[in-house]
């Protein structure tokens, strides 16, 4: 039997956005909507913290929502959260605060703050998941938002609908086959080669991430923010992959995630936009969580989940600030010194903070998470402790070549006032207190990082210690549930 | 008590003020000069006396090593999960057979704690006095010399940075805690080089400062890793003995004093600027003077040595690994001794100067001797930051000389004049002009075929995306020119 919440409030974060969403349809005018929005995704903030809040004080590994609608309408308890996804909801919340609130006035035109919300909602049913089928759907809706964006921009859809429906295809057929096979061992080899392709194009893994750069290109620097930062790929290798996969799959996921690391580090340094820069920083270090995933040791993939926080955090601010900048600019060439700290020094001080943050710099957030992920790296596989280290080393001569390029250099001549606005200042302050409050006392966080892995490691080893959802449901059992691989 | 309320104090103050500064900055609280100066004043004043108190502590007490530990930072339970337990047992399985015992001692070093943990001993000590005796100097200098300037303040906050990544480094008592001062030192080194940031100049020899130190960094954590599984902590004690400082034995082998003494060698090589990455250091000269004359005349440069002293129990193990530290001081020596000669700007001869000074200080090293090297790290630090704070003034003071003559001072003569030909002389100052081709090498052989596979490949992806998208791949530049986001 899983505990309960002593609140819905995943049902309530789940619904109030897509509410919220309603509401920015029907009002005449940007600014109404994203006074709607800011209040909306404040409120589902506030459930989120509520959820991590309630569930970190109730000692368990899982636990669903208290009256649950869902589980009495569908007779299926689809969202459950645990130790994995409980601080992932609230950080997907505040990133999506964030986001509407440092949209400038001048932008409102060109960001849907309806459409935000409704993938906001999707974001954090997919993280309160753990329902296969419904991880699926809940991808495959996700991907929804960003084409209708493109679509609109006038932009080509091709080379993202190329990707999206080869991942949902495969998603699907894979699954499907799993289902089918019954646990016969013979019959995993397929469905497990379609999934594990399926999470590596998710995830954006070298060769198959040419979506990622096309996103950040033509969509909305918000819009792909949003579609990326919250990094539902690496939750659906957690959740569709790691439990039941083989060995193989797991290394190759390693492997290949190891090497985008590595090459999208490279690629970011030699980057002559500001967009495409951002896209493989961000590869770099989601392949970087997505690689630790696969450490099995406490250790190992104890870094990889408090990484994974970090870059979410760190990264999210990082991009805020990029696109802030670029809101005053326009688009931002790093071949040329554009000299913005005269203007812009909070931003500046954000994009820099941020920056070292995602490498892991002593005293901000992502210090002892790589630590961590290094060390763990290194117990296990040597090599594959070097290649993080390399990573991070041209990640982080990658952004300081940003950094001097979009704020240094020479003198940035202009008549209009560019400082930032108290809803930016907002944005830093909060970030800032994140990125240094959990570098400077990371000890509950890396301990609830800690105990997740522990959990995570056993449910991997043991599977059938796992309470799975549908077990709250006695009628719920039938024979071909038992002999599902992952039940 | 006293000695850990003094030892807190030590730590504290520098904390303090980059605290001030950064809270100041993050709430746009206005501080005037005044007032920054007076905060950094105080920081240096109340760390060395602090520092002081400690010394005549020890001095008196006749004790030679005095820990400070702040508990831990980071503690993982010692958990054992059947995972840990199935990875420990297949591990082993595979290269030996072994006993029950022996794997559940696998298992249970899954365990990780980051102590925070500082050590007064007869290096860190002296160290940390001179740390503070030249930041103080040189913040009371810097309060006339920036008076008025534009970045005024930003240079506090990063010389703060500074003086507590200094402050770290020398206190540590764990190889992590040293990395962390490390880095602290390595990023307010580069910001401060790109100072003067609204010319390209300064800000291109920032960002060559920051990769080096990245690249070196990159070889401190390897080496600090390494040490950390081999010895199974990170605390200086357990990597290089009980004893006392210089007298503790480090317990490894002479392979893997080699190996780890290497990496640690590109460290201090990356961070103290020896070949052949002495090119950062005149580069480094793009600076405000101040931190000019106490980071890069005094006290960043020497952090390199600092290391190899912290360590050198490990260097006592391999002979190979101290002919290498020699061999490494030796050839540095050589190259900055002509490289100085050669020089147009007085900054950067002082650097080169500075330069043969810590390479003979790693000769030292490599020779076996420990306080010498240490006496001569204060002696130098402190004679280079006066001449590097009076090099301004000086120049003035030969013009007025020139002035009042009314022709040049005379010329000193070169003894290398009686000795080499006129060809061989050329080719000297050629090569001493050109810095050693340093930069030119690490630039042709190491960065450029870097940064062509990277670019080839992007010319590629940016041909394959164009290729799936159907379109001529001019969108991007269209958004570009409306700005829009």
């Amino acid at each position: 039997m899983i505990p309960e919440l002593h609140f819905p409030w995943l049902e309530f974060s789940i619904l109030v956005p897509l509410i919220g969403a309603i509401a920015c349809a029907i009002l005449p005018n940007q600014q109404a909507a994203q006074r709607v929005a800011i209040v909306v995704s404040s409120l589902t903030l506030l459930f989120a913290v509520g959820e991590w809040y309630d569930f970190s004080t109730m000692n368990t590994f899982q636990a669903h929502d208290h009256w649950d609608l869902i589980q009495r309408i569908f007779r299926h308890d689809y969202f459950v959260i645990d130790e994995l996804s409980a601080p992932l909801l609230p950080l997907s919340a505040l990133l999506y605060l964030m986001t509407i609130v440092s949209t400038l006035r001048t932008k409102l035109g060109r960001f849907s703050f309806g459409m935000t919300l409704i993938s906001e909602s999707i974001v954090l049913a997919t993280l309160s998941c753990h329902s296969p089928w419904m991880i699926i759907t809940l991808l495959s809706l996700a991907c929804v938002p960003p084409w209708i964006e493109l679509r609109r921009r006038g932009a080509s859809t091709r080379i993202f609908s190329l990707h999206m429906g080869l991942f949902i295809a495969l998603l699907v057929l894979g699954w499907s086959l799993i289902d089918d096979s019954a646990g016969h061992q013979s019959a995993e080899l397929l469905p497990a080669a379609l999934l594990t392709i399926a999470v590596l194009l998710r995830a954006g893994v070298v060769p198959v991430h040419c979506w990622m750069t096309d996103l950040f290109e033509h969509a909305s620097f918000g819009t792909a923010l949003l579609f990326v930062a919250p990094m539902t790929g690496a939750y659906a290798v957690m959740h569709l992959v790691l439990p039941f996969g083989p060995e193989w799959a797991m290394r190759s996921i390693a492997v290949l995630s190891l090497t985008t690391a590595v090459y999208a580090a490279g690629m970011a340094t030699v980057q002559k936009e500001a967009r495409r820069f951002f896209c493989y920083l961000f590869l770099s270090h989601a392949s970087l969580v997505l690689s630790g995933l696969e450490i099995v040791s406490t250790i190992g993939l104890t870094g990889a989940l408090c990484v994974w926080i970090s870059v979410c955090i760190s990264l999210g601010g990082f991009g805020l600030t990029l696109r802030s900048v670029e809101a005053r600019i326009g688009r931002i060439s790093l071949d040329r010194y554009h000299g913005m700290y005269e203007h812009t020094p909070t931003l500046a001080g954000l994009f820099l903070l941020t920056g070292l943050a995602s490498i892991g710099f002593p005293g901000t957030l992502g210090f002892v998470g790589m630590e961590l992920l290094i060390e763990g790296a290194v117990g296990v596989f040597p090599f594959v402790g070097l290649a993080v280290l390399m990573a991070a080393t041209l990640n982080g001569i990658a952004i300081m070549r940003a950094y001097f390029r979009i704020f240094t250099g020479r003198r940035f001549q202009t008549t209009a006032i560019l400082r930032s606005r108290p809803s930016e200042r907002f944005a830093v302050l909060v970030l800032t207190f994140l990125v240094l409050g959990g570098g400077l006392w990371p000890q509950p966080g890396v301990a609830s990082r800690h105990h997740a892995a522990l959990h995570l490691l056993e449910r991997r080893m043991n599977p059938q210690l796992v309470v799975e959802p549908d077990d709250t449901l006695p009628e719920q059992h039938t024979e071909s549930q038992e002999e599902k691989p992952d039940a | 008590m006293l000695v850990q309320f003094a030892g807190i104090m030590v730590v504290i103050s520098p904390a303090a003020l980059l605290a001030v500064l950064g809270l100041a900055t993050l709430f746009r609280i206005p501080l005037s000069e005044r007032s920054v100066a007076r905060y950094a004043q105080a920081s240096s004043s109340i760390g060395l006396i602090a520092s002081l108190c400690i010394l005549a502590y020890m001095l008196a007490m006749n004790i030679r090593h005095v820990p400070l530990e702040l508990g831990d930072w980071v503690h993982l339970e010692n958990e054992t999960t059947e995972a840990d337990k199935d990875r420990a047992n297949a591990q082993q399985a595979a290269t030996r057979e072994i006993s029950e015992t022996e794997i559940a001692e696998d298992a249970n070093t899954q365990h990780f704690h980051f102590s925070l943990k500082f050590v007064f001993d007869r290096l860190s000590v002296p160290f940390a006095i001179m740390s503070f005796v030249l930041c103080g100097v040189i913040g009371a200098f810097a309060f006339r010399y920036l008076h008025l300037e534009e970045g005024y303040y930003r240079f506090f906050l990063y010389y703060s940075i500074f003086q507590l990544g200094m402050i770290i480094s020398s206190l540590a008592g764990t190889i992590e805690t040293l990395f962390m001062g490390w880095e602290l030192v390595g990023l307010s080194s580069a910001l401060l080089v790109a100072f003067f940031h609204d010319r390209p100049a300064p800000v291109q020899n920032g960002l060559r400062v920051w990769s080096v130190y990245r690249v070196a960094d990159a070889a401190f954590l390897i080496a600090a890793l390494t040490l950390h599984h081999l010895s199974g902590s990170g605390d200086f004690e357990a990597l290089m003995g009980k004893g006392d400082w210089p007298g503790g034995h480090a317990t490894i082998t002479e392979n893997q004093a080699l190996l780890v003494g290497s990496l640690l060698l590109f460290a201090a090589a990356g961070k103290s600027a020896l070949v052949p990455f002495s090119g950062w250091l005149p580069r480094a000269m793009e600076g405000p003077t101040p931190s000019s004359a106490v980071f890069y005349g005094a006290l960043s440069v020497h952090l390199g040595a600092f290391l190899l002293l912290r360590v050198s129990p490990v260097l006592e193990l391999s002979p190979i690994l101290c002919g290498m530290v020699v061999a490494l001081g030796l050839i540095t020596m050589i190259f900055a001794a002509m490289a100085a000669r050669v020089q147009a700007d007085v900054k950067s001869a002082l650097s080169y100067a500075s330069l043969i000074q810590v390479s003979i200080i790693v000769i030292e090293i490599g020779l076996g001797l420990r306080y010498i090297p240490l006496i001569h790290i204060i002696g130098h630090a402190c004679v280079r930051t006066l001449q590097l704070v009076r090099a301004p003034s000086l120049l003035k003071d030969y013009s007025n000389l020139e002035n009042a003559l009314g022709d040049h001072l005379p010329d000193s003569r070169s003894v290398g004049r009686r000795w080499w030909s006129p060809t061989m002389r050329a080719r000297f100052y050629r090569f001493a002009w050109e810095r050693g081709y340093l930069d030119s090498v690490l630039d042709d052989f190491v960065v450029r075929p870097f940064v062509n596979i990277f670019k080839w490949s992007d010319r590629m992806e940016r041909r394959w995306t164009t290729f799936l998208s159907g379109t001529s791949g001019t969108r991007g530049t269209a958004d570009r020119e409306t700005g829009e986001t």
